[in-house]
């Protein structure tokens, strides 16, 4: 099962935090900032896992990937394999692309909740739900237009409108 | 792109994001949200908010908890926008309650009837957020509310909702097991759905209920291995392809799930070995995935009931793991040779140099990774080299949780396979010395039981070699500063207990110790206690041997000080230490018996020797005893007689004075003499006893007789009293030992002394057994020194060599050939060592030479100004070589600025990303640049790939150390 989704920058600001087990806000600050910790203390050029043990608790594993100034860590326990965690960070940051036309940083601060969108498309109750980045893409637009048209009814047009641009 | 609204939230929210982006501090930042907070404190209650802003407000809310500030003061307002109409709205109120509330949170309660009722609606959309928020919010009181909903919605048109229905199910069973097990068919039916993604959801479930009751779901094996089959064979949709491969995360599931029916199921196993052949033979190596589903098979393949073809080929794929560039395959690769290592501890021979290669890699990972194979992988006879490694590690590290994990992993190699007594010391010393406090305190009072009781089995020199040799040890270790308390505890009693006993040292010396570090830890009561108690055995020892004690002067002071601690167990120990000074000779010999921990201290539980005065005391006619128990029920007197003996020695154990660990009331004789239980200590209870016991007596017989309750005191008496008189003895001195050995509680020391024997028995054994000429071989190849204590000390690498050049005529020739090839690596005869165990195990004998060429080629490679040669190789995992933003010079803040084309963070993405490199500046031409500085960053790498990939510049450092 897949304990927690972090997004931060390498600054350690948090960018998301999902936890599939809930955390209260304290615990979930001092999770985000000791994986932090762990995390800009690896070198470069090294492997993509922590054991996470000390952090999560016992059968923790942690795996991450940096792209661009941010960290995407995916916590899981034995019942999942590392590499196949790394591909579903691919296959996030995949489909963040697609939605987002070349994603960066301030997409995923200003779309918070598009991206919660996109992940609970992939990771569902702690499950990998979706792997196919096409699949989640679709049902994320289709969400959006759906909101966008339930939108129109309700609000002010002129916003709406370019957001829709996006 | 530059306009605010292309992110469809307001210039406020624009403008704090960018203010803590740029904040400096984190008390600035604290500074800005707490604003924040305030500002939607106002905003979020003021009337006829538009949907929109609310909806930002919300999200505003979720980043403000984001950062780690309490925004509960807007719970309510999610709650509310759950039951908005607005798809939108709805969703985002959804996103934030699962985002803020628990399951046990008041507010659930306002959420679970619009979760009902969006369970129900006709837009799925609408029932996939309402199932989402089913998975986060419903706790167990609550499940049944929503439960027939999720059920029938497993038979949903949209496949997408049937997954997330078995889903949420599967969250129920996860979070109430007892809830659902009536709807477990159900996940045999979703098993068998038209839409595999649906098929693959109920995976997770499935597996989940094997890992509980394997034996139910035997039946599945045959459809698992038949999906298998029919995913490997690419019968799913196009669409369920990944990087070419079909279905893989659906194939890592099956095979977790076959891997646990098939563990110890000769015939189901059977059924799974065409199936696993062929998944194996299909994975693409090339890509991730592919190297994920093959790391499964190995996995499957270790946990089923072996199959030799298959393990063959799990064995080739660990191979290709191990020799791989990257780290994650490496780890892998070590991770599988773990699980492979139980069933054929064969195949650990053929990567010798991988394993030496992950162990000195600067990747911490990866490091665990292979010290938890080599605990694994422990033998006596390589256990001195892994233990050392092990130490030299847990010394390396600041990490205090993997610090007692390696430490109590050292201790319990220790433990199980120690070559000799004498390095088993020294490795308890060194794991004490630098994990101290985090090793558990058991451990410490086994070694403590084991320097006391020696090995059992050889005459005493032996034992008493074992105890000068701790004992010198310690006396060096002993004025080191900082050492932990459990450590300083255990120094302090062995040197009370044998400090003296060889005659090396002399008793004013080793108390001069013992006060230096009672002095230097004065905060730690234990140790202080420990330090006291182990001068007074060595005055006592020196006492009974008739030599004349000299108290030093810090001594002195010592006891006077704890005379008067604020511990009334430091005191209690020091008026001890004061009474047995005054003491002669043979008082003593009997109190304090040298070298007598491990003696068994009698305690006779049934009071026997008092048998012949109570009957006295009955035909005197005396009332017999009443047991506790009964005294109430005093009508059942006819049945109290016949038990009354039997009961007796039952309530024997109960009695106080053998319980206690600390020996406050038995020692001092007045309590059950002296009314008035006063606590000054007797100075000389062994002669008082026996002037007690004569006036006990008879106060005992006259009170027994008079009446009830004055008899119920008499009895207590009387039971009080063999405490000192018969087992004065016995009992003066096991409370002395209970506090001398500081191990023990009564009732643990006779279950772990025993236990501790078995052990240390089986220490001994052990290493003798075992030991094959082969095996040694081995472990010294595999880590590439000789084992120190079995081997006759080998000086220089060169005598070794020629050592074994004797042996082994045709190795010395391949010796030769070696050195030549390899003559620009350093120490060149060490592959003698690497070379030997490839000969004994058959495995071809050029092969490490050859890898040897190899790496050699690739060194000239690396050291070429050439990096676009080695970049090109490392073009295959563009995805991790990352462009950076930073190219532009926009990395520095938090937010940066609006992105320009050329900035996408996944240019690199599955090779279509050269378009990216542009931006790079003067080396761009290279997808490699990671970090700000491209040049460095290929320096590094290239000599990273040089470190990692070239055992040999790596090794000879370790064959040095071993060696000396």
């Amino acid at each position: 099962m897949i304990k927690a989704v972090m997004v931060m920058n390498t600054q350690g600001k948090p960018r998301l935090a999902k936890f599939y087990d809930y955390q209260p806000m304290e615990k979930q600050q001092e999770l985000i900032r000791s994986v932090f910790s762990a995390l800009s203390s690896r070198a470069e050029n090294v492997s993509n896992f922590v054991e996470a043990d000390a952090i999560f608790g016992l059968d923790s594993r942690l795996v991450y990937k940096h792209y661009a100034t941010l960290y995407f860590v995916f916590v899981f326990d034995s019942s999942e394999n590392e590499l196949a965690m790394l591909d579903l960070i691919q296959v996030f940051v995949e489909t963040l692309d697609k939605c987002f036309k070349n994603v960066c940083e301030l997409d995923i601060v200003f779309n918070y909740s598009k991206m919660q969108t996109v992940l609970d498309e992939i990771v569902f109750g702690g499950q990998v739900l979706e792997t196919s980045s096409a699949e989640v893409t679709k049902v994320v637009e289709e969400i959006s237009k759906l909101e966008a048209a339930s939108n129109a009814i309700t609000l002010v047009p002129k916003t709406v409108s370019s957001w829709r641009g996006r | 792109m530059g306009s605010q609204g292309g992110f469809g939230q307001s210039k406020e929210f624009l403008d704090l994001v960018k203010s803590i982006g740029e904040a400096r501090s984190k008390s600035e930042e604290d500074r800005i949200i707490l604003g924040e907070i305030e500002t939607l404190k106002r905003r979020i209650v003021e009337p006829d908010i538009p949907k929109r802003k609310m909806k930002e407000y919300i999200i505003r809310l979720v980043y403000v908890e984001m950062l780690g500030h309490d925004a509960s003061f807007g719970y309510i307002h999610a709650v509310k926008m759950t039951h908005d109409d607005s798809l939108l709205l709805k969703r985002t109120g959804y996103l934030a309650v699962t985002l803020f509330l628990n399951e046990d949170h008041d507010l659930i309660i306002l959420i679970v009837n619009t979760i009902q009722k969006d369970l129900r609606s006709d837009n799925y959309l609408v029932v996939c957020a309402a199932l989402n928020a089913v998975c986060r919010l419903i706790n167990e009181e609550t499940i049944p509310a929503v439960l027939p909903q999720v059920v029938e919605l497993l038979g949903h048109a949209k496949e997408a909702v049937r997954k997330k229905a078995v889903m949420a199910l599967h969250r129920f069973y996860q979070k109430s097991p007892a809830s659902v097990l009536h709807l477990i068919s159900n996940f045999r039916k979703t098993l068998c759905d038209k839409d595999p993604g649906v098929m693959g959801a109920t995976l997770c479930p499935l597996f989940d209920l094997v890992t509980i009751d394997v034996k139910s779901f035997k039946d599945l094996v045959i459809s698992f291995i038949s999906i298998l089959k029919q995913v490997a064979e690419r019968r799913l949709p196009k669409s369920y392809d990944y990087h070419q491969m079909p279905a893989p995360f659906i194939q890592i599931k099956l095979l977790k799930v076959l891997a646990l029916l098939g563990s110890g199921d000769k015939q189901a196993s059977e059924q799974m070995y065409t199936v696993l052949g062929d998944v194996f033979k299909k994975c693409d190596t090339s890509c991730n995935i592919g190297n994920a589903v093959l790391y499964e098979c190995i996995c499957c393949v270790s946990c089923i009931y072996p199959n030799t073809k298959l393990l063959e080929t799990a064995a080739d794929a660990i191979s290709k793991f191990l020799k791989s560039d990257t780290h994650n395959l490496k780890y892998m690769g070590i991770d599988a040779l773990g699980r492979l290592i139980k069933i054929s501890p064969d195949i650990a021979e053929q990567h010798q140099l991988a394993v030496i290669d992950c162990l000195e890699d600067p990747d911490d990972t990866l490091k665990r990774k292979t010290f938890e194979l080599l605990y694994k992988m422990t033998k006596s006879t390589n256990v001195n080299v892994i233990v050392d490694r092990m130490i030299d590690y847990m010394i390396s590290i600041n990490d205090n949780h993997y610090k007692t994990e390696i430490a109590s992993r050292c201790v319990e190699l220790a433990e199980q396979f120690a070559p000799s007594n004498h390095w088993f010391i020294q490795t308890m010393n060194k794991v004490f010395e630098h994990a101290g406090d985090l090793v558990n305190i058991k451990v410490a009072h086994n070694l403590m039981r084991l320097i006391a009781e020696g090995f059992g089995e050889d005459d005493d020199t032996t034992d008493s070699q074992l105890r000068s040799s701790a004992v010198e040890s310690y006396l060096r270790i002993i004025a080191e500063p900082k050492l932990p308390s459990v450590f300083l505890q255990m120094i302090c009693w062995v040197l009370g207990e044998y400090g003296t006993t060889d005659g090396k040292y002399s008793a004013s010396y080793i108390t001069g110790k013992l006060c230096d570090v009672a002095e230097a830890y004065s905060n730690d009561e234990t140790v202080k206690a420990y330090a006291i108690t182990a001068l007074m055995k060595l005055y006592a020892y020196e006492i009974a041997a008739g030599r004349k004690v000299d108290i030093l002067p810090e001594c002195q002071s010592l006891i006077e000080e704890l005379s008067v601690s604020h511990s009334t167990d430091l005191q209690q120990r020091a008026y001890e230490l004061q009474a047995l000074i005054g003491l002669d000779a043979c008082a003593v010999e009997s109190v304090m018996p040298s070298d007598a921990s491990c003696e068994d201290i009698e305690i006779d539980k049934s009071l026997s020797f008092l048998n012949h005065y109570v009957q006295e005391s009955l035909e005197k006619g005396a009332q017999p005893y009443i047991p506790e128990s009964e005294r109430t029920g005093m009508l059942n007197i006819s049945s109290f007689r016949n038990e009354d003996h039997h009961e007796a020695s039952m309530h024997g154990l109960r009695f106080e004075a053998y319980e206690l660990p600390k020996p406050m009331v038995p020692s001092k004789s007045p309590v059950t003499y002296t009314p008035s239980t006063e606590l000054v200590p007797v100075p000389e209870p062994s002669y008082s006893r026996e002037v007690h016991t004569s006036t006990a007596v008879p106060s005992i017989s006259n009170s027994g007789s008079t009446e009830l309750k004055l008899r119920l005191d008499g009895v207590q008496k009387k039971w009080g009293r063999p405490s000192y008189s018969s087992g004065s003895t016995s009992t003066s001195e096991s409370s002395s030992q209970k506090t001398v050995n500081g191990v023990a509680q009564t009732e643990s020391v006779s279950t772990s002394t025993s236990r501790a024997q078995a052990t240390s028995s089986f220490d001994l054994k052990k290493p003798q057994v075992e030991i094959s000429p082969e095996k040694q071989r081995l472990a010294a190849s595999l880590f590439g020194g000789p084992i120190k204590t079995d081997k006759r000390p080998t000086s220089s690498k060169v005598v070794k060599s020629s050592s074994h050049a004797t042996e082994k005529p045709p190795v010395a020739k391949a010796a030769d050939t070696a050195s030549e090839k390899s003559t620009p690596v350093q120490p060149p005869p060490d592959l003698l060592d690497l070379g030997e165990p490839t000969v004994t195990s058959s495995a071809p004998l050029i092969d490490p030479f050859k890898q040897l060429e190899g790496l050699l080629d690739q060194g000239e490679n690396v050291s070429a100004p050439n990096h676009g040669a080695v970049n090109a190789n490392k073009a295959s995992d563009v995805m991790s070589l990352y462009v950076e933003i930073a190219a532009s010079g926009q990395s520095g803040g938090a937010v940066n600025p609006v992105p320009t084309n050329g900035d996408d963070m996944l240019s690199g993405l599955s090779g279509m990303g050269i378009r990216t490199a542009s931006p790079g500046g003067p080396a761009g031409s290279s997808p490699l640049s990671k970090g700000p500085n491209l040049r460095d960053a290929l320096e590094k790498d290239a000599l990273v790939r040089q470190m990692g990939v070239t055992p040999t510049s790596q090794n000879p450092n370790l064959f040095k150390d071993l060696l000396g």
